[in-house]
């Protein structure tokens, strides 16, 4: 029997690790660090779980670590939030490179100055590039269900990239919410046994992480493009397979309310509950507005979204992320791009707000909705919109 | 036993990439020309050898052979000339010379 508990999403993350049963936990303790390695650490303590949790002295270390760990064929995971990312970033390249299964829980925040430990996505989009299976969650229950799903698609013999699991920093991971926890046994059906192919052995001896002159460097890229992307019949298969075992189905695009919706709002992780108010208030009064939670970020779900959004006239994006001097969040020009060759495209507004931990209500989500319809019918000069922010902003032109 | 291959070359595809990019043979390191990397060579000066070893012993990549007469020489094709070699050298019989003036 499946059992309903009060849990912070930090610690839903690190339930899923401890039925996961992992062999290898490095993780920096102190800020930007969350409640999951602390939760983690009890766990190994108390002998709840029997894994080697190394505390390091800094994040670059933790996921250096990881690789010696996931080389030797451990089930190896780590966390980090914000800046803690941000140093970990040279490492995060290496990981997904060298092709290791690691899974890492990232507690979305913001990046300094000016210092800031609050939430919102700017994290996760600094290491968009770097080949890493990357996953939102909207709430407590899937940071729980993707936690233990990475697992599994990261470790498919046919992937063998790392996942990256995104839940808000403070609104889920610091938030109480009720989460349904399997039974063991369910877990260990849904996630076998971890079998590296390419595992550190003297009787087998091999070279990981050689050199790549420039006569193979291109070689190694491509072949690595190839296969993140064909990694994504196994993302939604493993989504399948969760809903089989577990009862929840998730989608890399996942559609609310969208059937006839003239307008559609594109959102990412747990601010999406939020607009979902709005979207039933308006849906209520008769407009035609429908939501798309995007939970795949990387590998991008192209042909996914086309399909969600084929039919509708106006999409408005919403981003945690602003890209200085670029074409404002790093979601609204993702999808701009991604529907550019299709041969009647929908307009798209992008908005950015909900940076450093700033509140997005409904209100606020009422006024990216009609402010969104607005500039899709008459244009704007800005190059995006922005929301919540005090004072008229004027000045982000081309 | 098979005969060493490096993973380049014309006929080398992105497609005979192993995941990952592992080596799963030993010392094939050697068979990579990286002796044009190279702007000085060692010249051993038989005249001062004295056949210690050192060169051999203290040279960071294998790259100085025994011979059977008991003299060392530098393999050309690996030795990329950091010039260590000729720094240890007791008899000062190494002299490092600029491979354009070879």
């Amino acid at each position: 029997m499946s059992k309903r508990v009060a849990l912070e999403a930090s610690h839903a993350a690190a339930e899923a690790v401890r039925m996961a049963d992992v062999d290898v936990i490095a993780a920096y303790p102190i800020t930007p660090q969350t409640h999951v390695p602390e939760r983690l650490a009890e766990m190994v303590a108390n002998g709840e779980l029997d894994a080697a949790y190394i505390p390091v002295e800094s994040e670059h270390s933790a996921m250096s670590t990881c690789l010696g760990s996931a080389a030797a064929g451990a089930r190896t995971f780590t966390t980090t939030a914000g800046q803690g990312l941000e140093l970990m970033h040279e490492v995060v390249y290496v990981a997904s490179s060298m092709r290791f299964p690691i899974v890492m829980v990232i507690c979305n925040r913001a990046l300094s100055a000016p210092l800031s430990v609050w939430g919102d996505h700017s994290d996760a989009m600094a290491v968009r590039d770097t080949s890493w299976i990357q996953v939102f969650c909207e709430n407590n229950q899937q940071a729980f269900d993707m936690t233990l799903w990475a697992f599994r698609v990261g470790e498919n013999p046919s992937v063998l990239f790392p996942v990256m699991v995104h839940f808000d920093g403070f609104h889920l991971s610091h938030v109480t919410e009720p989460v349904i926890l399997p039974e063991q046994d369910e877990v260990d059906r849904f996630l076998p046994k971890f079998q590296y192919p390419f595992t550190l052995d003297p009787s087998r001896p091999m070279t990981h992480g050689a050199f790549g002159p420039p006569d193979i460097y291109l070689e190694t890229k491509i072949a690595q493009e190839v296969a993140f992307r064909k990694s994504k019949d196994v993302i939604i298969q493993g989504f399948k397979e969760f809903g089989d075992i577990f009862g929840r189905y998730y989608d890399p695009v996942e559609p609310y309310k969208t059937e006839n919706a003239r307008t559609l709002l594109i959102i990412q992780g747990s601010f999406s509950e939020t607009a979902k108010l709005v979207v039933d208030e308006k849906r209520d009064k008769g407009e035609s507005i429908g939501l798309i939670h995007l939970r795949l970020w990387r590998p991008f779900p192209f042909k996914e979204l086309r399909q969600a959004v084929k039919d509708a006239e106006t999409i408005i994006v919403f981003d945690r992320c602003i890209s200085f001097g670029g074409p404002g969040g790093p979601v609204c020009s993702e999808i701009k791009s991604a529907l550019y060759d299709m041969p009647r495209r929908p307009k798209v507004v992008g908005f950015v707000g909900g940076l450093g931990g700033r509140d997005m209500s409904v209100k606020d989500f009422e006024y990216v909705l009609d402010r969104g319809r607005e500039v899709a019918e008459k244009g704007s000069d800005e190059i995006f919109e922005t929301v919540g922010v005090r004072g008229e902003v004027t000045g982000i032109k081309g | 036993m098979t005969e060493k291959r490096l993973k380049t070359g014309p006929d080398f595809t992105w497609g005979d990439m192993e995941i990952g990019n592992i080596v799963t043979e030993a010392g094939n390191a050697a068979l990579r020309r990286t002796g044009d990397w190279r702007s000085q060579r060692p010249v051993v000066d038989r005249e001062k050898c004295n056949k210690c070893g050192l060169c051999w012993l203290y040279c960071p990549d294998a790259a100085i052979e025994p011979l059977k007469d008991g003299y060392y020489e530098p393999d050309l094709f690996y030795c990329k000339g950091c010039g260590i070699c000729a720094s240890v050298c007791p008899k000062e019989a190494i002299t490092m010379i600029e491979e354009e003036e070879v």
